[in-house]
């Protein structure tokens, strides 16, 4: 029973409240793409023990979507920003590198 | 045998006796009794069978590590199999009945497997049950399944209530021992939220029984004194009764309370689950003690050492009235003194040191008791129960050097401490050598959010036995006598021979013994993992909370290497059991799930509707008159609509407005026609996909207005949809202008259906519906009846239909508006089933018929609604792929079977040849199926293999009792192909 803080309406919500969303940062990808890079968008997915990106809907809250970099085997959780961010926000990258001296990055 | 002493029992009051029975047998104890303390009380030594062996069983613990004593509980509706008999309170008039036997308690024909016990080795059922193959079925499982399972299953639904309720706190205590109560001052005191969890009636603990001092007063006065003052902070919550059954994620803590078990019938919820979020937890769950593996350490009178001590100074019960204790550590001879006390007999302590002292070693032998040193004991003599014991060296193989009588006996391989709360959310442990025990290491706790440690260990379950050790932590004085140190004994003698092993038990509820782990360990599971699972050592209801230490104490042995390279099972919630009732709380019956209701559902009701769920609303399936079978109520709904006019709650549909600069711009992307292009005033039937190509809703988009669309989904679809837009607006497109609301529940909608639909809508009158003013597939708003009302001129049934869309206050109104209207016509209700009907006489596809996930609008010959204009929409890419565009996919058609008759539904039409698994190969399957009132014969819709292109083939479909169904592809539309009917 995770908690995670919804960037928009500033609670502090249960995951009984938050709707999962899978891997963020995806890149769409629709007619003229190749195979590969559809597959990729469709299924490849990191799936990392340690620092993930994910994406969280406030369902039983304000509605919204947004994202959150945890750790998939502590359950630590860095932060959370909102989705309109197509990759890590800066401040997320930091947090997480300052707790994961050899993080490998975000990609 | 035991007894009630006469004097004494810190817990019992003597002024309020209470009855109960045993097995039919009328028994007495007193007020603050456990069931267990009243049984021992009573004399009643042997309370139950074990599980494999049949062995007769007595109580050896006084808390939550009771193997052998559970009983059935109550009778009819308040029966309950497996209550711990320790854990549970006695109460006037409670009922409880011994398990695992046949015919009685006393003479048990399962017994006999104890004298078969070299037949049931470890993994028995895998060596045993594996030949000949066909035997399982018919011999085996049949004679397993008769004597499998632990206790009776109750026959009646719980009659009981249960409860769930939330906590918040800063700080949650687990036990309410002097550890924390310690560190629920410390808390409190410094001003903090704290909530002490206490799974017995009692605080305090251990040191209400062994004493010692605190800050210079008895510990009981400490006790009662920090009590005193945690009750007085409001800051501070107390709840005894209330075990932690699990830490989870963040600081999430189940909590169990046990509210009216002991008042059956009372108003109180029998069980409260609470879910509690808390920024600390302080595990301060004490430790367990441990008993010792000797032949015959299972017969009723041999308990645990503390356990004695409990029951004579907390209940003034005595297991016995000659004791011999056998121990490998100092706290043992507590029990011994604590029987001297009390009166009793002490025939001897058995050390399995060679040398050991200290004051209370020097305590028990000033008064005049004799210690064995350097000995065990090699056997238990006695049938159903403690005769005497056979004395041994402990360091040999097990010759006799002497024999003391003894009606019961204290065992103590020492403590363990209790650190499940720790473990359950990753705290790590460490083995220390010296304390012969699992404990907590601090470097390596449960983290919590923010990555810290969100778990705190205290007490004896921190591996701090002595009274001294533990206070220091809180910063506060305390006496105790001193101990010398324990020795690990695991086996008792040391080189017991198989004899002795054979009948030395680990796991007293699965009958796991010593030779059982030894054999493990030579069939070559070296994993404690695999171990557990083979042998069942500690997967029993008490999880291994009595014998797991010394189970992998005996397989590192047996393997040759270190406890800690052999390591610990994992350590799972519930820390014990906890009842289904209080998980499911009030989510039963009615409460299940929220229900959703039109404004009309009571109408339906009135009239006797058959319900059918469809997500979470109930939808008359049909209305049957009295006397009226469903179906033949479906096919009259049926006809009349046809013949005359029918009216259908159509409320449940999905509404969702979408509304925005960039709305039809969206609406392109989602539906795979366009949207944009559709006219004000104008409907369009349109599909949505998801981004792998296949077909996730249907529904009628009307345009509302130059910015805004109504777009209509399935049913149980408008909240997924809904949050499927706004997933592609929040994540995708959130630069573009787009304001999407659901009101479903705003509007109740009405469908009026039938070749006198016009009709019924014009006797309402105030809006011209004509064919010219409101042609098909367009809608209008204005007023009808009097109701403020959206009209749609749409169809899901081949029939002249009119949509009504009303605001959800004025939707019953506007329904018996209708009806009263429709009377002169014949106006019928008709329900779900109806409907379905009527689309698939019509060919229309239903979510979740023709769909399942795997299907694209291309296999259901809705090509026509796919746009080939749009550059891109949401499933177009996913629909390029090779396997989508394969001319060899199962596509709809119809199915007429060659008689008339029904095809039975979900059938599959076999191919010819057989596949790898040797089953028949398959073309094709069918989707919907139903008889056709309107038709007089069954129609059917399906999915098979190029199916469009063989127009007239037959297939075979293989039914149930080698019947085969012969059945004609057609085209999928059986009614008014055309299109006549409802374009008039």
């Amino acid at each position: 029973m995770l908690i995670l803080h919804c960037p928009y309406c500033g609670v502090d919500a249960e995951e009984s409240e938050l709707a999962p969303g899978g891997e963020a940062h995806l890149k769409r990808f629709g007619p003229g793409s190749s195979d590969e890079d559809f597959e990729a968008y469709m299924f490849a997915r990191k799936n990392p023990k340690g620092v993930h990106f994910e994406r969280w809907r406030h369902a039983y809250g304000c509605g919204k979507w947004f994202l959150a970099a945890r750790c998939t085997a502590t359950l630590e959780v860095f932060g959370t920003y909102k989705a309109q961010n197509p990759r890590p926000h800066p401040d997320i990258v930091a947090a997480v590198k300052a707790k994961r001296p050899g993080w490998e990055g975000w990609k | 045998m035991s007894l009630r002493l006469t004097k004494g029992g810190r817990l019992i009051d003597r002024s309020k006796p209470l009855g109960f029975r045993f097995n039919g047998q009328p028994m007495h104890g007193f007020a603050g009794d456990t069931l267990a303390s009243a049984l021992l009380g009573a004399g009643q030594a042997m309370v139950g069978r074990s599980f494999k062996y049949h062995r007769p069983r007595g109580i050896v613990a006084s808390g939550v590590e009771e193997p052998n004593a559970l009983l059935g509980l109550g009778t009819g509706a308040r029966f309950e199999p497996d209550q711990r008999a320790t854990t549970t309170e006695l109460f006037e008039g409670a009922t409880t009945t011994s398990q695992n036997h046949w015919p009685s308690l006393k003479f048990d024909v399962g017994a006999i497997n104890d004298k078969l016990y070299r037949l049931f080795p470890a993994g028995f059922y895998y060596k045993t049950f594996m030949f000949p193959r066909f035997a399982w079925k018919h011999v085996f499982e049949p004679i397993v399944r008769q004597s499998a399972g632990l206790g009776e299953v109750p026959k009646d639904a719980d009659v009981d209530r249960y409860e769930q309720a939330y906590g918040y706190c800063d700080v949650l205590v687990a036990g309410g021992g002097v550890a924390g109560l310690a560190a629920a001052l410390e808390a409190g005191r410094k001003g903090q939220r704290v909530i002490v969890l206490e799974q017995t009636p009692h605080w305090g603990g251990r040191a209400m029984v062994d004493g010692g001092q605190i800050d210079g007063h008895d510990a009981a006065d400490w006790v009662a004194a920090a009590l005193a003052e945690l009750k007085a902070m409001a800051n501070v919550s107390l709840r005894n009764r209330t075990m932690v059954s699990g830490v989870f994620d963040h600081g999430y803590v189940i909590g169990y309370q046990r509210v009216g078990d002991a008042e059956p019938g009372s108003d109180k919820p029998r069980h409260r689950l609470w879910r509690i979020r808390a920024g600390q937890i302080v595990v301060a769950s004490g430790a367990i003690e441990r008993p010792i593996s000797f032949a015959g350490n299972d017969l009723p009178g041999v308990m645990l050492a503390g356990a004695v001590r409990d029951y004579i100074m907390n209940w003034a019960v005595a297991p016995g009235q000659r004791l011999v204790v056998v121990t490998n550590n100092d706290d043992a001879y507590r029990t011994a003194l604590a029987a001297l006390d009390a009166g009793l007999e002490v025939a001897g302590v058995v050390d399995a040191r060679e040398a050991a002292s200290g004051p209370l070693i020097d305590a028990v032998k000033a008064r005049g008791v004799r210690v064995y040193e350097g000995h065990g004991i090699a056997k238990v003599k006695g049938r159903a129960e403690v005769t005497g014991v056979e004395l041994c060296r402990q360091a040999g193989e097990g010759t006799v050097v002497m024999e003391l009588a003894c009606d019961a006996v204290a065992m103590s391989g020492g403590w363990s401490p209790a650190v499940h709360l720790w473990s359950h959310c990753g705290g790590k442990l460490f083995w220390d050598e010296a304390a012969v025990m699992f404990r907590p290491d601090h470097a390596r706790p449960p983290t919590g959010a923010d990555g810290e440690a969100m778990a705190r260990i205290v007490g004896a379950a921190d591996g701090k036995l002595r009274l001294c050790e533990i206070m220091e932590e809180f910063g506060l004085g305390a006496v105790a006598d001193e101990e010398s140190a324990i020795e690990p004994v695991w086996l008792m003698p040391a080189r017991a021979p198989d004899a002795l092993r054979f009948k030395a038990f680990l796991d007293y509820q699965n009958d796991v013994k010593v030779s059982d782990v030894q054999l493990a360990a030579r069939e070559g599971y070296e994993s404690v993992e695999h171990t557990k699972r083979y042998t069942t050592l500690g997967m029993a209801t008490d999880q291994g909370k009595l014998s797991n230490i010394n189970g992998l104490a005996i397989l590192s042995d047996a393997l040759g290497r270190p406890i800690p390279a052999t390591g610990t099972t994992t350590f799972r919630p519930p820390y014990t059991p906890i009842s289904f009732g209080a998980i499911t709380g009030e989510a039963r019956g009615e409460l299940f799930q929220p229900l959703r209701r039109t404004p009309i559902q009571g109408w339906h009701a009135a009239r006797g509707a058959h319900w059918e769920p469809v997500g979470q609303w109930r939808r008359p399936y049909c209305y049957p008159r009295s006397g009226e079978a469903h179906g033949d109520a479906v096919k009259r709904e049926i006809l009349t609509t046809r013949e005359k006019v029918g009216m259908l709650d159509a409320s449940t549909l999905g509404k969702i407005v979408v509304k925005g600069p960039d709305a039809g711009r969206f609406l392109d992307m989602l539906y795979t026609n366009l949207m944009s292009t559709l006219p004000v005033g104008k409907c369009r039937y349109g599909l949505m996909c998801n981004e792998n190509g296949f077909l996730m809703d249907d529904g009628v988009v009307v345009r509302l207005s130059e910015d805004s669309w109504l777009c209509h989904t399935t049913s149980g679809g408008a909240d997924r949809i809904h949050g499927w837009m706004e997933d592609w607006l929040q994540c995708e497109w959130w630069d573009w202008k787009v304001y999407t609301a659901n009101l479903t529940e705003q509007f109740a909608q009405v469908a009026v259906v039938g070749p006198k639909a016009r009709a019924v809508l014009e006797k309402l009158g105030g809006m011209d519906v004509s064919k010219e003013a409101l042609p098909f597939m367009t809608y209008v708003e204005g007023e009808l009846g009097g109701f403020r009302a959206r009209v749609f001129r749409i169809s899901f049934s081949g029939e002249l239909s009119y949509e009504i869309a009303v605001p959800t206050s004025e939707g019953l109104a506007f329904w018996e508006a209708v009806a009263e209207a429709g009377a002169e016509f014949g106006i019928t209700p008709y329900g779900t089933e109806a409907l379905h009907v009527m689309r698939a006489e019509k060919g229309f596809i239903m979510i979740g018929d023709e769909t399942d996930g795997t299907v694209i609008p291309q296999d259901l010959g809705l090509g026509w609604a796919i746009s080939k204009k749009k550059e891109d929409y949401l499933g177009k890419r996913a629909q390029q792929r090779s396997y989508m565009t394969d001319p060899d996919r199962w596509k709809l058609v119809g199915l007429e079977t060659l008689d008339g008759s029904v095809l039975p539904d979900g059938v599959y039409a076999v191919d010819a040849g057989h596949n790898a698994n040797g089953q028949r190969n398959v073309q094709g399957r069918v989707t919907s199926t139903y008889f056709s009132p309107t038709l007089g014969k069954g129609i059917a819709m399906g999915l098979v293999r190029r199916g469009p292109d063989r127009m007239g083939e037959v297939l075979d479909f293989p039914g149930d009792n080698g019947a085969i169904h012969k059945a004609r592809i057609v085209d999928p539309c059986f009614y008014d192909k055309e299109g006549e009917k409802a374009n008039v």
